[in-house]
């Protein structure tokens, strides 16, 4: 067992942890942070995904000992403390960007990654960067409508809702 | 204008705030005091006889509490199926037993052989790496045809054979059909395989058994989309509790698409094991392990044929299917080859003769059962591209020969046992072509060729049979359950209003719709109704969600016991405004004598029921709470048309999905917003059958796609934008919403856009090429343009 510290969303937290020990078990087992999802198991799906040191990393590929010291940002830190929403956020509810929600977290924090560093990304790049994110129930639409909403583009002329 | 609440409009889901903020509670966030972990050890081969399981090395391991195994179960009873098909000699089907962990034998990869009940997940696995096991491997049957043959190796020794069942429907006098295809001008035949596909909702299962020696109740948390079924089998059928003590819980549920309708043997692990250890059991599915133990969906091989007379009319239909049951026989699996695909097979069309056989299969293979249409996309896909393929050979539009054979009159009788109660196929097919905007296609197709691009149009229609369904026809039919759905309304002493659904929302925004509708009906905000679903110690019974039926059932139960509260109510208005009952009228929450201005608010009625001081007690009792159980009088009909095109890379084979339309018929809307989202989810699904998805096993039973390296599911860069126009409404005439079921639409109209866009494609780049199997992958594309 060795332990590790990290700050995850602006707190300082510490667990002790086995070798072996996810990024994504510690955030969701020993923090109970369990708005980080696990959907696959060969990190491919996307679900887990958080920030570390302001990347998007997807946690079940990251060993909680890798991110000792580091800065975790997770899905229950994005709001704001008053509860208000994201722009992110506010955009996929506009939208309706989910729909059974367990994908939506990784979602979420994929975007964010992804408009910091393309503030106005086209249809096709946002396409392109949701490559490691997998949804079952929207086919996309909405989310990739989302996004592009949230980044300040009119999607009016989007077909349908 | 679109409305800003009630019916109608597009609400915003309420239940996001909890999703995008990580508050969500799905079943793997439940962790019970005190609680152990199950890991279960699982056939790495197809089949095989087990001579011994060595538990004793593992047993002795840090951590591990117990180890189960086939023999702990020997007096607990299997994994029942929950519907009866009748052969077609009128014998029962072939119906094996399903132990929760194997018995003798295993005979499919993933079959359960032991579980390892540890202090934690991790212990529990290494322990189960050192439970010996000596299994002799025995030749597995894979492929469908080869199972049926005389002498093939069986999958249950007690079976007289591989067959589950030979059924027919439709017309049963081999010379009328004989004489059909006799007479026909021209017949078309098609051999198709409908791929074998695994859901993959993104939640893995996960249950989560707990047990008080103190009360002796039993808790389930469960990934279902249907706790009291599961309850209900669980308890008859399984493991012999009564229901009183069992209270099973779905909490938020990250999708199910069908999968998580059948009871699964590690929710009886889980709650047989919380009582043996005396502390609760918790198993979470990997995903590797979801695959090898949700059950699949699809995998039908098909030959159709269609006869036409001279005129182009369809005079008629014959198929003959094998669909794979895999190893056992899951909850619904038998109804799905059957009732809710051998019953489409008429589809929009009047055709006067069809004939339906299926032959379905036991294989070691893991079971399969209803996925997203369940039946009805492979009834759609190999009438459709049968269809497709006829007008091709004879020469005319694919539009205008679907619409030259459309039924139009109705209510009308299929000749495979359903009555269409409305629809409008050529007003749905005018809305397509205006969103698909098909008048412009020759334009598109002269850019793409311009750009060495080979561009193709496929159409198609599609017919449902949804909210399932009228009991005493399902119950002729062979289910062994009745298909209602219930609801309580629970109307607050402030006049807020609490709603007890059977339904079980895990994505299709209940929490949000259906108060749309409850507050339509009394004239109150939104805000003020909740709906409760998931819990069977919170809910009346209810059979859960799955065939596009929570509004088109449980919001008809929902409205009839909104009914009731409203009638109450207007006798307490009545007594409060000295006026007769027959006087009142409801509006905007607002309670009015008729031709008076005499009025009282629903929060004063409300009040008064919970307070009783001036109240008509000899009439009627205080409080304001109504239940009402609805069982339709048939199943509804959702129908549409959908156009997909594509771009095919003549040189690599790659098909790019340019544009894709849909226009469907689901009667009345609640919420629109979510209508979309559902027929985009659906097409979704669709598009990564065409394109994408396939469940392959090799031939010694070999699960060769069990991970998400090797099942290629659709991802963002895979898909377009859709449009989506449901403004033709033909209105259902038997529920008292008038609604028909979208869940299903896009998964069952999409796959045959896409391979007839596809074949289109290829046939006007110069290549005569009838069919393509299902995934049309670069390297079949490729084949087939240079075969
Ligand atoms: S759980 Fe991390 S990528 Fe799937
Ligand atoms: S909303 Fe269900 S997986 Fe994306």
């Amino acid at each position: 067992m060795t332990q590790v510290t990290m700050t995850v969303n602006g707190r300082t937290a510490s667990g002790e942890v086995e070798g072996r020990t996810l990024l994504s078990s510690f955030l969701r087992d020993h923090l109970s942070l369990t708005g980080t999802h696990v959907g696959c198991d060969t990190a491919q799906c996307g679900a887990c995904m958080v920030h570390v040191n302001g990347e998007a990393v997807k946690s079940c590929n990251m060993l909680a000992m890798e991110a000792n010291g580091a800065e975790v940002a997770t899905i229950e830190g994005q709001a704001a403390p008053d509860g208000t929403l994201n722009t992110i956020q506010q955009a996929f509810q506009d939208h309706h960007g989910l729909q059974c929600g367990f994908c939506t977290p990784g979602m979420v924090m994929s975007a964010a990654a992804l408009l910091k560093d393309n503030p106005k990304p086209t249809e096709a790049e946002v396409r392109a960067h949701l490559e490691g994110n997998i949804c079952r129930c929207t086919g996309y639409h909405n989310i990739v409508k989302a996004i592009m909403a949230a980044s300040g583009q009119d999607v009016g002329a989007i077909a349908a809702e | 204008m679109p409305k800003d609440s009630g019916i109608g409009a597009s609400s915003k889901r309420r239940e996001d705030v909890r999703f995008l903020t990580g508050e969500g509670n799905y079943t793997d966030d439940i962790n019970v005091h005190g609680q152990a972990h199950v890991y279960f050890l699982r056939s790495d081969i197809a089949h095989g006889t087990i001579n011994s399981i060595g538990t004793e090395a593992a047993a002795g391991m840090p951590g591990v509490v117990r180890i189960f195994t086939g023999a702990d179960f020997e007096g607990v009873g299997g994994i029942p199926c929950g519907w009866q098909v009748t052969d077609r000699n009128g014998e029962p089907m072939q119906e094996p037993p399903h132990p929760i962990l194997a018995q003798g034998k295993v005979r499919h990869v993933g079959d359960p052989i032991a579980a390892v009940v540890a202090e934690t997940l991790e212990q529990a696995r290494d322990a189960a790496e050192a439970i010996e096991l000596d299994i002799a491997e025995l030749p597995a049957v894979v492929d469908m045809k080869a199972a049926a043959a005389e002498g093939s190796t069986k999958v249950h020794d007690d079976l007289t054979s591989n067959i589950c069942y030979d059924w027919v429907l439709g017309e049963t006098d081999e010379q009328v059909v004989s004489d059909t295809f006799a007479n026909a001008a021209h017949v078309t035949t098609l051999d198709l395989v409908n791929n074998r596909l695994v859901a993959n909702p993104m939640e893995p299962r996960v249950a989560v058994g707990d047990y008080s020696r103190g009360t002796d109740e039993h808790t389930l948390y469960t990934t279902s989309q249907n706790p009291h079924v599961i309850r209900l089998l669980m308890c008859a059928f399984v493991l012999g509790l009564p229901e009183h003590k069992v209270r099973v819980v779905a909490p938020d549920v990250g999708g199910g698409f069908g999968t998580k309708i059948f009871h699964y043997a590690e929710e009886a692990f889980v709650t047989f094991a919380a009582k043996a250890c005396n502390r609760p059991v918790k198993w979470t599915a990997s995903r590797s392990e979801a695959f090898m133990s949700d059950a699949h969906g699809r995998d039908h091989v098909t030959t159709i044929e269609l006869a036409l007379d001279g005129d182009n009319n369809f005079i008629g239909l014959r198929t003959n299917t094998h669909a794979n049951m895999g190893a056992y026989l899951s909850t619904f699996s038998s109804s799905v080859p059957t009732w809710l695909h051998g019953t489409l097979m008429a589809g929009n069309y009047k055709t006067p003769m069809i004939q339906v056989n299926v032959k379905a299969m036991f294989t070691n293979t893991v079971p399969v059962d209803a996925y997203r249409g369940a039946g009805r996309p492979e009834a759609t896909f190999q009438l459709e591209r049968v269809i497709d393929k006829a007008a091709r050979e004879l020469g005319v539009d694919p539009i205008a020969l679907r619409r030259q054979n459309f039924i139009t009159e109705f209510p009308y009788d299929t000749p495979v046992a359903l009555t269409y109660d409305t629809g409008d196929y050529n007003g749905t097919m005018d809305k397509l072509e205006a969103a698909a905007d098909i008048a412009g296609f020759a334009a598109r197709k002269a850019e793409s060729e311009a750009n060495g691009k080979l561009r193709g149009l496929g159409v198609n229609c599609y017919i449902e049979a949804c909210g399932i369904a009228p009991s005493n026809i399902v119950g002729m039919l062979g289910a062994r359950a009745g298909l209602y759905d219930a609801a309580t309304v629970r109307v607050n002493a402030t006049g807020s209003i609490s709603v007890m659904v059977g339904a079980h929302s895990h994505g299709q925004g209940h929490e949000t719709a259906f108060p749309q509708v409850v507050a339509e009906m009394i004239g109150i905000d939104e805000s003020q109704v909740e709906i409760v679903h998931g819990d069977t110690s919170k809910i009346p019974f209810g059979m859960g969600t799955y065939g596009s039926r929570s509004l088109a059932v449980c919001g008809s139960a929902m409205v009839r016991a909104t009914e009731k509260i409203i009638n109450k109510a207007k006798k307490i208005a009545a007594h409060l405004l000295e006026a007769s009952d027959a006087d009142i009228e409801l509006k905007d929450g607002q309670f009015t004598v008729a031709g008076t201005d005499k009025s009282v608010a629903w929060g004063d009625v409300t009040l008064t029921a919970y307070v009783p001081h001036n109240f008509p007690l000899e009439d009627i009792e205080p409080g304001l709470e109504e239940t009402a159980f609805y069982d339709p009088a048939n199943f509804t009909y959702p129908a549409g048309a959908y156009a997909c095109e594509v771009e095919v890379d003549p040189e690599t084979g790659k098909v790019t999905i340019e544009r894709f339309a849909a226009a469907d018929d689901f009667g009345n809307i609640v919420n629109p917003m979510i209508v979309d989202g559902q027929v985009h989810g659906g097409i979704g699904q669709g598009i990564g059958q065409a394109l994408l998805e396939n469940c392959v096993y090799d031939d010694n039973g070999q699960l060769l796609s069990a991970s998400y390296m090797d099942y290629a599911m659709p991802r963002a860069d895979d898909v377009p934008f859709y449009t989506v126009d449901h403004s033709s409404q033909t209105p259902c005439t038997h529920n008292p919403l008038g609604v028909k079921g979208c869940g299903e639409a896009g998964a069952i109209g999409s796959p045959p856009a896409v391979v007839n866009a596809v074949i289109d494609a290829l046939q006007s780049g110069g290549k005569d090429i009838g069919h393509i199997d299902m995934p049309v992958s670069p390297s079949r594309v490729w084949a087939a343009m240079n075969g």
